[in-house]
């Protein structure tokens, strides 16, 4: 039994303004196991962002625990929506951006950066700006400055949105290969239920705001190597009903 | 870039790019000379008086005088370098304050309105108060100049890093960087194409001031010669410090655009 790398225990989070004060996130329970690829799968502006910057330490939990159990510092990788690639850098300097922030660019991380643009079809591209490379590239390009930093969790949030429906297969392929390669623990944030059927091993289901688990779903479709043939199995069908019909039941369910 | 590899079609585009071009600078060139043709006629025949309105010829002789008597250089001198020292004291000065403004938010709320305020200010009627304040010298006119750029700078550089898109900041602190990380790896790099811009502005503006402080105090600079031109009406040395005025502008602004077009890079 692999242990247990991120464990939340009643996690809410209020956020306060002039006029309101809003629950995004309530009393939310989850665990991830180390190599565990989870999806977070909820309707649209449930706070599955904020569930995200509250593993990623960038806020803090109004109540409620999170655990993190890695000896690192800099222990968790966030993928944003886009690739927010700096223009004024070339796809190498993107690359060793989060290296030179967080202070760990050295002879052998920078290796390891450079590596993995040669193993993911990037070498040819070191020098260029991300102008001048394809979306699905930039995305590519992306993932590999998280990685670069080498994290223990890496957190992906919707991060084939901005992409058309084409690229985003193929992207979303991509992806997944590089990230299983690696093996990394993944929890990937999504409102698309195939995308996350095609990638996950695990599925939290959330309800509106304020974020809840509605109900954990396990994925059994590890014998498929690739999202894109997980696509096309036949249980494929048979999960998308059942997290569908979860998804949009009414709450009261739970 | 080959050109072999063009096609007829994009080759006879590229002339007809290049000779619009050509045709746009020499419609340039054509109408200075008919300008100047007109000018010049109209003093000779009598159409306006050359004494009031000055002739390419009378400029071009005042011009050859100053020169001469060693005067043109000293005086051109004396301006271009006030106004390049207000240019860089301005320009750093109010980059300077936009970067306090920007790192401390409280700062910045106590203090936009009264930046606000000082940009709408017009700064020349500062000016007797900086005589009694910096003296009659070149430190009042590079005072006047510092401070005709110094307040659009910081305003102009502040409004630009405040805008550097969220969610990259949100990128940067992924990482946990710190602020100065955040600032110095994002935000001032994201803010060259402005920055840029801000210095083309301030080209115009220290020329204004160095213009007006030597309309105020000064014993040299073309300020103090067109305004001494005007009051002994020596209309010809007010046109002809104007027109060597218009060139040492075009030539500042045209630096910074050489400038820019050197760090230009793809957004």
């Amino acid at each position: 039994m692999k242990n247990d790398i991120l464990k939340m225990q009643g996690v809410t989070k209020v956020f306060y303004t002039k006029t309101a004060q809003t629950v995004a996130v309530e009393n939310l329970s989850l665990a991830v196991k180390e190599g565990e690829f989870v999806a977070i799968i909820g309707p649209s502006g449930c706070g599955k962002t904020t569930l995200l910057s509250l593993i990623a330490k960038l806020i803090e939990p109004t109540t409620g625990s999170i655990l993190l159990s890695s000896n690192k510092k800099h222990a968790v990788g966030y993928m944003l929506q886009q690739d927010h690639l700096f223009p004024w850098r070339t796809v190498e300097k993107n690359v060793l951006l989060g290296l030179e922030v967080t202070k760990n660019l050295n002879y052998e991380t920078k290796k390891y950066a450079s590596d993995l643009l040669e193993k993911y079809g990037l070498g040819d591209f070191k020098k260029h700006l991300p102008s001048q490379i394809s979306g699905g590239m930039r995305q590519r390009v992306a993932l590999i400055r998280t990685l670069a930093t080498n994290p223990d969790l890496l957190l992906l949030d919707e991060p084939f949105s901005a992409l058309d429906f084409q690229t985003r297969l193929e992207v979303c392929d991509d992806v997944y290969s590089i990230i299983r390669r690696e093996n990394k623990t993944t929890v990937l944030v999504t409102h698309d239920i195939s995308e996350a059927i095609s990638v996950a091993d695990k599925i939290y289901v959330l309800s509106k705001r304020p974020a809840k688990v509605k109900k954990v779903f396990q994925c059994n479709l590890q014998e498929y190597t690739t999202p894109l043939k997980r696509r096309e199995s036949e249980e494929f069908g048979k999960y998308f009903e059942e997290i569908y019909k979860c998804l949009n039941g009414a709450d009261d369910e739970l | 870039m080959n050109f072999n590899e063009f096609s007829p079609m994009h080759l006879a585009y590229l002339k007809k790019q290049r000779t619009t071009k050509i045709v746009v600078h020499l419609l340039q060139v054509a109408f200075l000379l008919v300008f100047l043709g007109v000018w010049e006629l109209a003093t000779h025949l009598g159409w306006v008086d050359g004494f009031i309105f000055s002739s390419p010829s009378r400029v071009w002789k005042t011009l050859t005088d100053l020169f001469s008597q060693g005067d043109l250089i000293k005086h051109v001198w004396a301006s271009t370098w006030e106004t390049i020292l207000g240019f860089f004291i301005g320009t750093v000065l109010g980059m300077l304050i936009a970067i306090i403004l920007w790192w401390n938010d409280m700062v910045k709320r106590v203090f936009e309105p009264y930046l606000v305020v000082l940009n709408s200010l017009p700064k020349i009627a500062l000016g007797p108060l900086i005589i009694i304040w910096a003296g009659t010298g070149k430190a009042a006119i590079v005072t006047m100049a510092v401070l005709i750029s110094v307040v659009i700078t910081a305003l102009n550089m502040l409004v630009g890093f405040c805008q550097t898109e969220p969610s990259k900041i949100l990128l940067m602190r992924t990482f946990k960087a710190n602020k100065a990380q955040i600032f110095f790896k994002l935000v001032f790099p994201a803010n060259i194409p402005n920055l840029l811009a801000t210095l083309k502005i301030n080209v115009g503006m220290s020329w204004v001031g160095t213009i007006t402080g030597e309309y105020l105090v000064s014993k040299e600079g073309l300020g103090y010669l067109i305004v001494y031109g005007s009051q002994v009406f020596r209309l010809d040395l007010v046109m002809t410090c104007t027109i060597v005025l218009c060139l040492l502008a075009g030539l500042m602004y045209g630096s910074v655009a050489l400038l820019e077009k050197s760090v230009k890079f793809d957004q």
